[in-house]
């Protein structure tokens, strides 16, 4: 059971990473159905950030600050790219968003291809990623909470803090309440003096960069270096996971973990056939179909999705 | 932030909405970003690999497109089958309902044949089966594409996010189907018997007749007729159509039961005609394999136009065919091929901001004016923000 949890904890923070930039992104009004493409990117970013750092002999700290930073980078791009044709030339959001799937989607199987080729294994790098040690130590005792708080590569608990960061911040402080407003109702925003623009295209570069930093943790930390080609299937979740919390991104720290469980149950419990596996994988969509349905229903204000969600905004268009 | 300092300030780019924009212009701009794209996945993969030159990459893509009369069919096949998944969402995306879920309705009319035929197969006669799947398939798939359109017309709730979660629910519902048939098979089921394409082999010719009826049937309905009508003014204006007693809601809701029906064809084709298998897995590799996506595109791509669509899936279906071959022969894996359609969809998509909208440069006598660069604009995207 503990190593249920302690697993869960680790395949939520997938979830959690892109769910946290795809939050800042909505937030701004844009629905960036590009989130598993750019965390595609992010996993290419990532694992080369680790491994050059690794074969340059550079120490576990700068190892994982380089995945970070290339994976970052990456994701940055892929968000630029979205903004860009979303924000500046106003093209619609869903097209261009499930353009940037496809094609991250591609980059990362033909980099991953190019790679085996090559016979390029990221194993040894990634090491650093997973291991505790670089955060607590080598030396904790062995209980079951040390086991499921305290066992996790550093990139787990980066994702937490960037999941809380971003909650503050949209909650707290006034930029984050700009930044809402230009996602409810840019043309008031713009009145009131909120550069629009600037707003809507720091949040999409930032978000997508948090979101690829969850690809490079998947192949780093999840996969421990072996390159798999189901991060795509993951964004989904990820996009998923932020309507499950309702726009929220402290609250997707426990619908990640909700995620995380139901996404590695099939693989730990006995005695229940195949197709029942199967079945359970449907829960997190299902859940998460029938949130938006509920939250349709009672029209509350606090949990609805952004107003101006997937409108391009056009300051002389009226 | 150093704009800030100057009071008055014209911006380096302004930009203007085209009000009429003529025809011409509009396809001389997708022409140009068609072969600019085509030009640019050649730059690109000769980089990335040296095994592409320039000769190489446009003699495998267009072999692979028309190397062969086979290779033809399998073109007019693979553009059938996407033509007709772009079609039924069309009427959807004319009245503003973003309906991205293409792909689910697509996979549970597959869903509805493949529990079909692998329950009744055998048991039944052939053409029972046949008859029994096909209804099945369009049953399901209208199941599929009304629910969200009933939650979207009594309660509003976000059709594209609703839709989205439908894809993977079909999807996984797929999978467990799999399972509950072969629990130790591959994880795809083959039919033998029970489908059409088990009958003889005119599989090629009931998709490209499926497709050309449909179009033409399409075109007809959005243009002549009243539902037509009525879809494109709730669309444009749903005020207006409130106000000339159209009852939204109920367009809405058949509209969505028009494209389960389609889906749910293309979802009957390609089990019962083109694959005779059915593969769900919820790793998202799927009978549908993205196509419901793919679809958004190119309905998007044509501006909702039933014949502009033959176009636009057929730039889509050659580009994947001859990037698939490029790859192939440069022995350059599968993901290369979705890698270059993602560059040509963003040459696509990009050219809706050239016909939408006109560029003003700040008039400067030593600055040199670009015409349309398509560069230009992402350079200073905040520069004509602060006013």
């Amino acid at each position: 059971m503990i190593m249920i949890i302690t697993q869960a904890i680790r395949f939520g923070i997938v979830f959690l990473y892109g769910s946290t930039g795809e939050i800042l992104i909505e937030k701004a009004g844009h629905l960036n159905l590009g989130i598993p493409g750019i965390m595609c990117l992010g996993g290419v970013g990532g694992c080369m950030g680790a491994y050059w750092a690794y074969q340059g002999g550079a120490p576990a700290f700068i190892v994982v600050l380089l995945a970070v930073f290339m994976a970052m980078l990456f994701g940055a791009l892929g968000g630029l790219l979205y903004g860009v044709f979303t924000i500046t030339m106003r093209c619609n959001q869903n097209v261009t968003g499930l353009s940037l799937t496809t094609f991250g989607a591609g980059v990362l199987g033909f980099w991953g291809t190019q790679m085996g080729d090559k016979e390029i294994l990221f194993a040894p790098a990634s090491r650093y990623a997973f291991t505790p040690s670089l955060f607590f130590g080598a030396s904790t005792p062995d209980n079951w909470f040390t086991t499921i708080f305290m066992s996790h590569g550093v990139l787990v608990y980066l994702g937490i803090v960037f999941a809380i960061v971003v909650s503050v911040v949209l909650k707290r402080t006034r930029t984050g309440l700009s930044l809402r407003a230009v996602g409810e109702n840019p043309a008031a925003a713009d009145a009131a003096g909120i550069p629009v623009i600037r707003y809507k295209y720091v949040s999409c570069i930032l978000g997508a960069a948090i979101a690829g930093v969850g690809g490079a943790f998947y192949l780093l930390d999840c996969t421990r270096g072996s390159l798999e080609y189901v991060i795509d299937a993951m964004g989904w979740l990820a996009v998923a996971l932020v309507i499950f919390s309702l726009w929220r991104s402290n609250i997707s720290i426990f619908g990640s973990f909700i995620f995380g469980f139901l996404y590695i149950l099939p693989r730990y419990i006995e005695g229940v056939g195949l197709a029942e596996k199967e079945i359970l994988k449907v829960v997190p969509y299902a859940a998460t179909a029938l949130i938006l349905i509920v939250i349709s229903f009672f029209n509350k204000k606090e949990t609805q999705p952004p107003a101006s969600l997937g409108l391009p905004y056009f300051r002389e268009d009226r | 932030m150093d704009n800030n300092s100057k009071h008055v300030r014209e911006p380096l780019v302004h930009l203007t909405r085209r009000l009429n924009v003529s025809a011409r212009f509009a396809w001389l701009i997708r022409i140009g970003a068609f072969v600019l794209s085509i030009l640019v996945c050649c730059l690109v993969s000769c980089l990335l690999s040296g095994k592409v030159s320039f000769g190489f990459f446009f003699k495998h893509l267009f072999e692979g497109a028309f190397g062969s009369g086979m290779l033809v069919r399998a073109l007019l096949r693979d553009l059938s089958i996407l033509l007709l998944l772009a079609l039924a969402v069309t009427p959807c995306f004319e009245m503003r309902y973003w309906n991205i879920g293409g792909e689910g309705q697509a996979m549970m009319g597959a869903f509805g044949c493949a529990l079909i035929v692998s329950y009744t197969s055998g048991k039944m006669p052939v053409w029972g089966t046949i008859v029994l799947s096909f209804v099945t398939a369009l049953v399901m798939a209208v199941i599929w594409a009304v629910i969200p359109a009933l939650f979207k017309a009594k309660w509003n709730t976000n059709e594209t996010l609703l839709t989205l979660m439908f894809n993977y629910i079909a999807i996984c519902l797929g999978a467990y189907l799999i399972k509950k048939v072969v629990p130790m098979g591959t994880g795809i089921l083959n039919f033998d018997s029970g489908t059409l394409s088990s009958l003889g082999s005119g599989d090629f010719w009931i998709i490209v007749s499926a497709a050309v009826v449909m179009t033409v049937v399409m075109f007809v309905y959005q243009k002549y007729s009243k539902h037509g009508y009525e879809i494109s003014v709730v669309g444009e204006a749903p005020n207006t159509a409130r106000y000339v007693g159209i009852n939204t809601k109920r367009v809405v809701v058949r509209t969505l039961f028009l494209c389960g029906l389609i889906s749910g064809l293309v979802g009957f084709l390609l089990v019962s005609v083109k694959d005779a298998s059915f593969l769900s897995d919820s790793t998202m590799q799927s009978t549908v394999a993205g196509r419901g996506f793919t679809a958004v595109l190119i309905s998007w791509l044509a501006h909702f136009h039933p014949l502009a669509m033959v176009l636009t899936s057929f730039l889509v279906v050659f580009i994947t065919r001859g990037a698939t071959q490029v790859g192939n022969m440069a022995r350059l894996g599968n993901s290369y091929a979705g890698m270059m359609v993602g560059i040509f969809f963003f040459f696509i998509i990009a050219t809706e901001f050239f016909i939408n909208f006109k560029i003003h440069f700040r008039p400067k006598a030593e600055k040199k004016p670009h015409e349309t660069a398509p560069t230009e604009p992402e350079q200073k995207p905040v520069a004509r923000d602060p006013e």
